[in-house]
């Protein structure tokens, strides 16, 4: 019986997720006359135009190559500096290590709003506007304290006696965090990496406001269908899926992860 | 765990402190800078001190803004965590359904914003969105680009729609780390399923908890992309909240003197609050070392 009811809250909360997500599939499958002039449950005449014209416009598909190329800077840049420093918070006490720590989680809490403006000027005066790392580098603000916060939660789970026999077999530091320490939080970097691809791949409003051409994001390209002729409904339809497939890919990949790795950390 | 003290340690945090430096203090200080000038354009600017601080703390259209946000955050907070606890509870607990469970959660969390926003704008279109032609059909007057309660509830099960997966998210991995054996005990004792959910799950579940709530108070009071997408901050000023006001205010009109002031104290509440939960949150954390 209790079986039967989870089942039932399960089943009505997942329809509630993916109904709307089915409606958009629905829609980048139909013909703009289609969508305007009937109402369809299926589309009635069942067309891939929509994605054609994403896929062989390079100001549309060069719009995912872009967000994809510095959401990937952004975690790579974000676990790199975030390793060592989660590293010293979950083994050593030093001068102003709390301090340090919640003034980096108040990083997370600006409002992305705040800095829009000083960004866009901080990163024209250095010559970086539009370009992939400008973007890379803001969403830093954000995702390096997420990283931080995360890796420290699962740091603390390996015990030190590891640390200390790994020195006695002397092991050098950089050796030993590389070969020993970073397998064992495997989980732990895999996670992280998903939190930071994940907020990187979602945010516009930096990401808009600090390209305009060269780099410029898939979810701003999307803004572009507001035309004269009216909404081009079917192409923003299909510009919405393509930008979910990246995304649940990688929830595929690391499904096994999450599960763990939640469990294991403190996010 | 025993930590050693060790100054050095300050090597390791140095990268971090470089970037963050670079991406926030720096930003920071322009914002400060803004706040307490006047400009004419041209690049020349004057002090006014804290004259647009105080232009700010008595202007009703940021009151009007801060209540709605409040509101807004309130309302879902009151409705997703409730709601990702429960969802949580009623998650198979492992194997082929668990994964597909899992996938299928996280979907919403991984769509960008202004997407999430456009799905629910189509969504809930009468003409052509499948929420509003039914509900149209059965005759509800449902329209969100006229009427602000509707917009209202639009946005806000929008946002549920968005989030309630990530406080279900955290929620199951507190209820993973139980114990099987404090199921069992509770059964030899024949607790309720209630007095097993508020003394032996809710405990176990409130660390995960208090990061979900976190996150999405910040979250929540930091919306911007959403909204703007589906009704643009109308109808009137209706689902305006803080940081779509904020851009309009800095982008649109470049009141940059102004909107630097309103950003500092926007920044200084979300500041606040965020630490009386981090203060909770490590206090509890000490209880469960000992």
């Amino acid at each position: 019986m209790r079986l039967r009811g989870s089942a039932l809250v399960m089943t009505l909360y997942l329809l509630f997720l993916l109904v709307p997500i089915y409606w958009l599939v629905n829609m980048s499958f139909k013909t703009n006359t289609e969508i305007t002039s009937t109402f369809t449950l299926f589309p009635n005449s069942f067309t891939l135009r929509n994605y054609v014209v994403i896929l062989t416009d390079p100001s549309w598909y060069m719009g995912y190559v872009n967000s994809i190329i510095y959401v990937t800077m952004n975690v790579v840049i974000s676990l790199t500096v975030a390793l060592p420093a989660a590293y010293a918070f979950s083994r050593y006490t030093f001068m102003g290590d709390k301090h340090l720590f919640f003034w980096l989680l108040t990083n997370r809490m600006a409002p992305p709003a705040v800095f829009a403006l000083p960004f866009f000027q901080l990163y024209s005066s250095v010559g970086l506007f539009d370009t992939h790392i400008a973007v890379a580098l803001a969403h830093c603000l954000f995702n390096v304290p997420l990283a931080v916060w995360i890796l420290e939660g699962f740091m603390r789970g390996v015990p030190k006696e590891i640390d200390e026999t790994a020195y006695i077999d002397g092991y050098s530091f950089p050796r030993f965090f590389i070969k020993i320490f970073m397998p064992l939080i495997a989980s732990g970097i895999g996670v992280a990496a998903f939190f930071c691809f994940m907020f990187s791949w979602v945010e516009l409003l930096l990401s808009r406001t600090l390209t305009s051409v060269n780099a410029k994001p898939i979810a701003a390209t999307m803004t572009r269908t507001v035309s004269a002729s009216g909404m081009d409904w079917g192409v923003l339809a299909a510009a919405g899926v393509l930008t979910i497939v990246p995304g649940a890919l990688v929830i595929w990949f690391v499904r096994n992860y999450i599960a763990k790795g939640f469990a294991l950390g403190r996010v | 765990m025993d930590k050693t003290q060790n100054n050095k340690a300050w090597f390791l945090v140095l990268p971090v402190l470089v970037i963050v430096a670079f991406s926030a203090i720096i930003p920071l200080m322009t914002v400060v800078n803004y706040s307490v000038n006047d400009t004419f354009g041209n690049n020349e600017f004057f002090l006014v001190g804290l004259e647009w601080f105080e232009e700010m703390v008595t202007s009703s259209r940021l009151h009007e803004a801060l209540g709605r946000q409040i509101l807004f955050s309130a309302i879902i907070l009151a409705i997703e965590v409730p709601l990702g606890i429960y969802i949580a509870l009623n998650m198979p607990k492992k194997g082929f359904w668990a994964s597909v469970c899992l996938v299928l959660m996280s979907l919403p969390l991984l769509i960008p914003f202004n997407v999430v926003g456009t799905i629910w704008q189509i969504f809930g279109r009468v003409d052509i969105g499948l929420l509003g032609h039914y509900l149209s059909k059965i005759g509800i007057d449902y329209n969100y680009t006229n009427d602000p309660l509707d917009a209202w509830i639009t946005v806000i099960v929008m946002d549920v729609w968005h989030w309630t997966s990530l406080v279900a998210l955290l929620c199951y991995a507190g209820l993973q780390s139980i114990p099987n054996a404090y199921y069992q005990a509770a059964r030899v004792d024949q607790a309720s399923r209630w007095s097993v959910f508020r003394y032996i799950e809710l405990p176990k579940m409130a660390g995960v908890l208090l990061i979900a709530i976190l996150l999405r108070f910040m979250d929540s009071f930091m919306i911007y992309t959403e909204p703007f997408v589906v009704t643009g901050g109308g109808p009137g000023n209706s689902t305006t909240f803080l940081s779509i006001d904020l851009v309009k205010m800095a982008i649109g009109q470049f009141d940059l003197g102004p909107a630097a002031a309103f950003s500092l104290m926007y920044f200084l509440v979300i500041l606040l609050v965020s630490w009386v939960f981090y203060t909770v949150m490590t206090n509890l954390d000490k209880e469960e070392g000992k």
